[in-house]
């Protein structure tokens, strides 16, 4: 695996550099985000580049079931959490042809039904926006550096990553190419 | 004689900041101290029921925010955080 993690300078994207043609914009912040917003702001940035989009919402499900509201409580390591994110999205970009990558990640406490995660993917074409977008969620969950709490009626517990997180993660070296650039054949729907 | 001394500081998070009851710790360790160096004076200050905590199979450890297999060495002004197992999406 020689694509993970390597250098990165910053937190946000990997600077200026003129051989890099994928910009990418890794966000951890308590505000809320809006899609409409990211998606007119990408396809400003591309103009008629892109030829597909796919972007990914993930949402505070209701955790206390039938009982009183809960709370999910995201904490991070500020810097590391950021790297971390970058380090994921650095190996979507080595495997698959994309334009753009924007991750957003919330922190803070979040309740039922708010927005906690946005991955947007743009490529020249559906395959690898799709597979990358799925791909970098895949990672997010079990690799970015979160921790959540969740508190409801039956008190707080930290939440860890499931078998099928793990399975999941797992089933994306399997079909791993050798090198980047193609959309590997599990891309394909 | 300059002061050779290794000030470290530690960083807990999620269920161990509330197993060690710290976010942080700033430590001034010994010349040529090591995580096991570390080790023993968490031991010391946060009690054995921490430290174990701290050492569970499932945690990783990072210093200065990369992640690192113990043992390793400590330098000046090093960050070193214990890590528990995350989650994220």
């Amino acid at each position: 695996m020689s694509g993970a993690g390597q250098p990165l300078g910053g937190t946000d994207a990997r600077g200026p550099g003129a051989a890099d043609p994928c910009p990418v914009c890794v966000r951890v912040e308590t505000a809320d985000f809006s899609v409409a917003d990211e998606y007119r702001s990408v396809r400003e940035r591309l103009g008629g580049r892109a030829g597909a989009i796919a972007t990914f919402v993930g949402l505070v499900r209701d955790l206390a079931g039938d009982g009183p509201v809960g709370v999910l409580e995201l904490e991070h390591y500020p810097g590391m959490t950021e790297r971390s994110i970058a380090a994921i999205v650095d190996q979507a970009v080595a495997r698959w042809p994309l334009l753009d990558v924007v991750v957003i990640h919330r922190v803070g406490a979040l309740h039922p039904t708010e927005q906690i995660v946005y991955v947007q993917v743009a490529s020249g074409h559906r395959a690898a926006a799709f597979a990358a977008c799925e791909f970098i969620m895949d990672y997010l969950k079990t690799e970015a550096v979160f921790w959540k709490r969740e508190s409801g009626p039956a008190g707080q517990r930290w939440i860890e990553s499931t078998g099928e997180d793990r399975a999941r993660l797992a089933s994306w070296s399997n079909d791993a190419p050798a090198d980047g650039g193609h959309a590997p054949t599990g891309a394909q729907r | 004689m300059t002061n050779s001394a290794v000030r470290v500081e530690v960083r807990f998070f999620a269920s161990l900041r509330e197993a060690t009851g710290c976010p942080a710790l700033a430590l001034e360790l010994p010349a040529g101290a090591d995580f096991a160096a570390l080790c023993a004076v968490l031991a010391d200050r946060l009690g054995p029921a921490a430290l174990e905590a701290l050492t569970a199979g499932n945690v990783r450890v990072a210093r200065n925010q990369t992640l690192a297999t113990p043992p390793f060495a400590l330098a000046d002004g090093d960050e070193v955080a214990f890590l528990p197992p995350v989650t994220g999406g």
